[in-house]
């Protein structure tokens, strides 16, 4: 008699529950947008962020909310902006492909170590202690964060510094935003010609702290025939809408820091889940 | 006043001496798992003390009018085990829909509460302490500031430890748990104090 009065009381407390919880979900149930969904089925679901948004999740629903581009997501390219423009019944303005590149080309032989640093390994703890204890203080700290952070393990760090393997690279820009010293940078996938260098320094202060800085020495910009390249603050910069990759400035470069660098396309049956694991 | 002064002995020894994290070792997955970011630790904190107040609302008169008066006080656990999962349930549902960026920020330690052990705790001592009905409130209360407490100190302490050079055998958890120890030691000091305070 006892352990049916028990079961009862168990069994009238999980049927109250049961239905305080239903009618909650019921009351107090937010409407889900459909689209949502279809659209999140199209997107990697790296959770990378090349977006803006907080992950694939966040970008789908701003999309079924409308307003939002749909050609966003990096790693999909534009296979998944046709995608979701299909869904939403809008035409996806055309995809840019973009890598990223360091630019910095300040391996163990063209730089030196001015301190023995003991601290944290990670290039964020030692640049904040002056910037670091690399002889250049714009360049490369090899201490790998960008290794760390990138989602398709495309970055090694070789000779003291970090190398994009760009096959790999997703191009979802995650390494930019973790380097401390800023000198990874997205560029179009068709590039070529790029600076391997970041020293705003004075040519004789940049020659000194690497051996293949960038001195600033404007050669290259009167060389360029389509007037694609500048030097701001002592640093060559290339505008990648009007280069043309004709290599005249790699050519005429005295540092080297002018280099013709090679993106393989990566094939278009290869997607991004592919190119984790 | 009396009564009054009471509550006030409850709600500070149950923050402080009795500390739910520090002192009865009730709640530490959570205490170990989310205080690596203090904004996170701060919102679990507050998650658990509205948990709190609210399973003790529930329990206290299940207990005292249906287990009780029917002499099932042996179901206490199982049937506040369910009530604290509903509840939940329900404040999740609840916070969804009015409060998306609290919901969004809590995230997955929402659902998390529904097994945390310092709410069944807080919950099954108030029955065990013979604690009244406003009793009972004041010493939820105390428990979540408390965990809130414990959670934000040691969250200030993890952030720490995260830019200290730690020996390579105690890296990782193993510090972290010792750092614990030392402010759960700091905790013991409390004990007694406020008894003397209104003596």
């Amino acid at each position: 008699m006892d352990i049916l009065i028990a079961f009862l009381v168990m069994l009238g407390v999980a049927l109250v529950a049961g239905v305080l919880i239903t009618v909650f979900s019921h009351f107090f149930a937010v409407p889900e947008n459909p689209l949502k969904g279809e659209i999140r089925a199209c997107l990697p679901g790296i959770n990378c962020g090349a977006c803006g948004y907080k992950g694939c999740d966040d970008y789908a629903a701003a999309l079924a909310e409308g307003g939002v581009a749909p050609n966003l997501c990096i790693p999909g390219a534009q296979s998944v902006a046709d995608e979701i423009g299909g869904i939403l019944g809008v035409e996806a303005e055309p995809f840019k492909d973009v890598v990223a590149f360091v630019s910095c080309n300040g391996n163990c032989d063209a730089t030196f170590k001015t301190a023995e640093y003991e601290g944290v390994k990670t290039c964020y703890a030692a640049s904040m202690i002056y910037g670091g204890t690399n002889s250049c203080r714009f360049g490369c700290l090899g201490f790998g964060d960008c290794a760390a952070a990138c989602p398709a393990k495309a970055i090694c760090i070789k000779d003291g510094i970090a190398h994009v393997n760009t096959a790999r690279c997703l191009g979802c820009g995650l390494c930019t935003r973790t380097c401390p010293k800023g000198i990874i940078n997205m560029i179009p996938q068709e590039t070529a010609t790029v600076v391997m260098c970041s020293n705003k320094q004075k040519g004789a202060d940049a020659k000194k702290a690497c051996k293949n800085a960038c001195i600033g020495c404007k050669k290259c910009e009167k060389t360029c025939p389509h007037g694609a390249i500048k030097v701001v603050d002592n640093l060559a910069v290339i505008d990648y809408e009007k280069c043309v990759h004709c290599e005249a400035c790699v050519k005429e470069c005295p540092t080297g820091c002018l280099k013709t660098a090679f993106f393989p396309d990566i094939p278009a049956d290869v997607s991004s889940e592919d190119l984790l694991s | 006043m009396e009564s009054f002064k009471l509550l006030i002995i409850i709600l500070l020894s149950s923050v402080l001496v009795d500390n739910y994290v520090l002192s009865r070792f009730l709640g530490i997955c959570p205490f170990l798992g989310v205080s690596k970011k203090i904004d996170q630790a701060v919102g679990m904190g507050v998650a658990v003390t509205v948990v709190m107040l609210l399973a003790t609302a529930a329990t206290w008169p299940i207990q005292k009018f249906v287990l009780d008066t029917l002499g099932l006080g042996y179901l206490q656990n199982i049937a506040f085990i369910l009530i604290i999962a509903t509840l939940v349930q329900i404040l999740e549902l609840v916070l969804k829909k009015f409060s998306p960026s609290l919901y969004k920020g809590l995230g997955v330690y929402l659902p998390l509460i529904t097994t945390n052990c310092a709410v069944l705790g807080v919950t099954i001592n108030n029955i065990i302490d013979g604690y009244s009905f406003i009793e009972s409130m004041v010493s939820s209360l105390g428990c979540g500031l408390g965990f809130l407490l414990a959670m934000v100190l040691f969250s200030g302490i993890r952030s720490r430890i995260d830019d200290t050079k730690v020996p390579a055998p105690f890296r990782g958890l193993a510090v972290t748990l010792i750092a614990a120890s030392f402010i759960s030691l700091a905790f013991m000091g409390f004990s007694g104090i406020v008894e003397s305070i209104f003596a």
